[in-house]
């Protein structure tokens, strides 16, 4: 959405193949871009050479500008001759476009051959190569091209992007994982009526309740190997890894309401948090240190978000208390820098995705446009993802949280729910 | 609204021809008042529908009881219960256990029409000790499906606890929530929404002939 057009014509234009000056870098080291935080660094990816360069160059140009900390300078259709014709990156044009840097990928026999230029400096910032599966393995190299750009993210800003993570979601009744982009949507898991998933923190396993059979099943994403970690009647629902890994929380519930229960992934099955005496109390969420579960319960009389320790006890009421008939905040995900938590919350008469800060508990509304429900951070802080149906069919946005800025993130038919963001990826 | 119309229409109906066969004709039965406490907009809306529907099927039922009086006097006069009869009456009992009962939105509450529904399969149930009942809590589709998952198991314990309350053992009845997972119609109105808020079941051990309940 929105690149940065740049409209100028453009004289005698840019770069490349020049000798480059090899660099020892080190992966995740700063270049020596001069980054003022409150404005984003300019950055022009240059055209490839041969095969797929074209395709590269979207896919990067698209990973820098959805992780909204860099401004990516397009070139105009003249620019781009110009660039495929000059031999050395032309510094001049380069800086009064703008840009901190230019960055070029070519497909290698091995991979992904990288340069990052830094154009005040004019030098070479950056060499590296990637090694990569063929181009025809579309995911496992898109991921590899994902984790490129997240490492220029990582240069020019000091924050890794999060072009490599994956988003879980429910459609039809089937779970399906999609890349950051929205592409490369695959089926995760289809028998028994799979419903919530969460990832495990080191984004290699899923944890997901089915209906039919009732049960939480913790799934291994590369071998495929599935295990069920809790089930029998009644209903599990909202399953998360506690945060080291260890084992799955969930709510259960049979005649009596539902509660939120742990059990091991190694199997031995659930014991129960919270005490909910009849009430809902499902959607645990853990704070980043592990010590407290945000979770929804109905134990007022309608939902609201509450916190409780890793234990189940000292339980509080996080959102405040409200009566009438907007009294509705449910589905919580807790932030990944620890400082708030996101939920959504029934306002006139539909959803809305709000942010509570544990700090004061400053409420912040997030969404205004159509119905905004069950929102999931990523890795990032910054990113969520949600369903909304403000394009007709429910599906999911991912919203930047610091410039409002919205995309759409799925496509195509049936509803998308329960979004569940990945961690940052290395793997699968 | 047809499935639901027809399928209450089915116990109310069944009840009438019970009582026809043992030729003491009952009175039709009164329309059924359904309790809606909610003020949003569309809870209105509900409500109109919902009466609506009442209405509707109030009517058709005083009308096929009727009929159905008239078909049994008949029969009365002509001799004893014939085997399509006996089928008929198989097929009423059958048609009581499975039938759904329905809820307001965002609610476990049951409905007075429900409590109806409800005592009808509990009598078949007495009088049927090995029968089994499988309660099954839907929801319509707004919501997260979280949420709609915790919902739809109040409300088939809500039946559970009901039918156990009316004597049935706990044992033979089991509550599990399909949240909105399985909506019996597609749609986004709230004629469709109504009819996914519900409850089905489904008989185990019932494969034989059921005993008629005692009046």
């Amino acid at each position: 959405m929105s690149l940065m057009i740049i409209r100028r014509a453009l004289g005698a234009l840019l770069l490349i193949s020049a000798p480059l000056v090899a660099q020892d870098t080190t992966r995740g080291v700063r270049i020596g871009l001069t980054y003022d935080p409150g404005a984003r660094p300019g950055v022009v990816v240059l055209p490839g050479k041969g095969v797929g360069a074209d395709s590269i160059r979207a896919i990067i140009q698209r990973d820098l500008d959805f992780g909204d900390r860099v401004s990516v300078i397009e070139l105009d259709a003249g620019a781009l001759g110009e660039a495929n014709r000059v031999a050395s990156p032309n510094w001049r044009v380069l800086a009064k476009l703008g840009a901190a840097a230019a960055v070029q990928v070519t497909l290698t026999s091995t991979g992904l051959h990288l340069a990052v230029y830094d154009v005040p400096k004019q030098t070479t910032a950056l060499i590296r190569d990637y090694v990569a599966p063929p181009m025809s393995q579309m995911r496992g190299w898109r991921a590899v091209l994902h984790g490129l750009s997240d490492d220029l993210e990582e240069s020019f800003t000091g924050t890794r992007g999060i072009a490599r993570t994956r988003v879980l979601f429910a459609r039809a009744n089937r779970l399906w994982a999609v890349d950051s982009d929205g592409e490369q949507m695959v089926l995760v898991a289809e028998t028994g009526t799979p419903l919530s998933a969460a990832w495990h923190p080191n984004g290699t396993m899923i944890t997901y309740t089915t209906l039919i059979p009732s049960q939480v099943v913790v799934k291994d994403l590369s071998s495929g190997r599935e295990r069920t970690v809790a089930g029998g009647s009644g209903v599990f629902i909202s399953p998360v890894f506690t945060p080291d890994g260890s084992s799955v929380v969930y709510g259960h519930g049979v005649d009596d309401g539902v509660d939120i229960y742990i059990a091991p992934v190694t199997g031995g099955g659930g014991r129960r948090l919270s005490v909910g005496r009849g009430s809902d109390n499902v959607s645990p969420s853990f704070s980043p240190d592990g010590r407290r579960i945000a979770f929804m319960s109905g134990r007022a009389g309608h939902p609201e978000i509450y916190t409780m320790d890793a234990d189940g006890t000292n339980v509080d009421l996080l959102t405040p208390l409200e009566f009438g008939e907007n009294a509705h905040r449910a589905a919580p995900d807790w932030s990944p820098d620890g400082g708030s938590v996101a939920f959504h919350s029934k306002i006139g008469g539909t959803f809305q995705i709000m942010t509570i800060s544990l700090r004061d508990r400053g409420l912040k509304q997030l969404t205004s446009d159509g119905r905004n429900e069950d929102a999931s951070w990523a890795p990032d802080g910054r990113h969520l993802t949600f369903t909304s149906n403000r394009s007709g069919v429910k599906q999911l946005w991912v919203l930047d949280v610091e410039t409002s800025r919205s995309r759409q993130l799925t496509r195509g038919a049936g509803e998308a729910r329960n979004p569940a963001w990945s961690p940052r990826l290395s793997s699968n | 609204m047809t499935r639901r119309i027809v399928l209450s229409f089915v116990v109310l109906l069944g009840a009438a021809w019970l009582g026809a066969c043992r030729k003491k004709p009952e009175p039709a039965p009164a329309p059924t008042t359904v309790a809606v406490a909610d003020n949003a907009a569309s809870q209105r809306r509900a409500d109109s529908i919902a009466a609506e529907a009442t209405r509707r099927r109030a009517d058709s039922i005083a009308a096929e009881a009727a009929h159905r009086r008239a078909d049994s006097l008949a029969n009365a006069r002509g001799g004893s219960a014939t085997d399509a009869d006996a089928q008929r009456v198989q097929n009423v009992l059958r048609q009581n256990l499975s039938q759904a009962v329905y809820f307001d939105y965002d609610k476990d509450q049951l409905r007075d029409e429900a409590h109806v529904i409800l005592d009808g399969k509990a009598a078949i149930l007495m009088a049927n000790a090995a029968v089994t009942l499988a309660i099954t809590g839907h929801t319509d589709e707004q919501g997260t499906a979280e949420y709609n998952l915790a919902l739809g198991q109040r409300r088939a314990a809500q039946v559970k606890r009901y039918l156990v309350s009316k004597g049935v053992e706990e044992g033979r009845l089991t509550a599990q929530s399909l949240g909105d997972s399985q909506p019996a119609v597609q749609g986004t109105d709230e004629a469709s929404y109504q009819q996914n808020r519900r409850a089905e079941f489904v008989a185990g051990n019932a494969s034989g002939a059921l005993a008629r309940p005692r009046s």
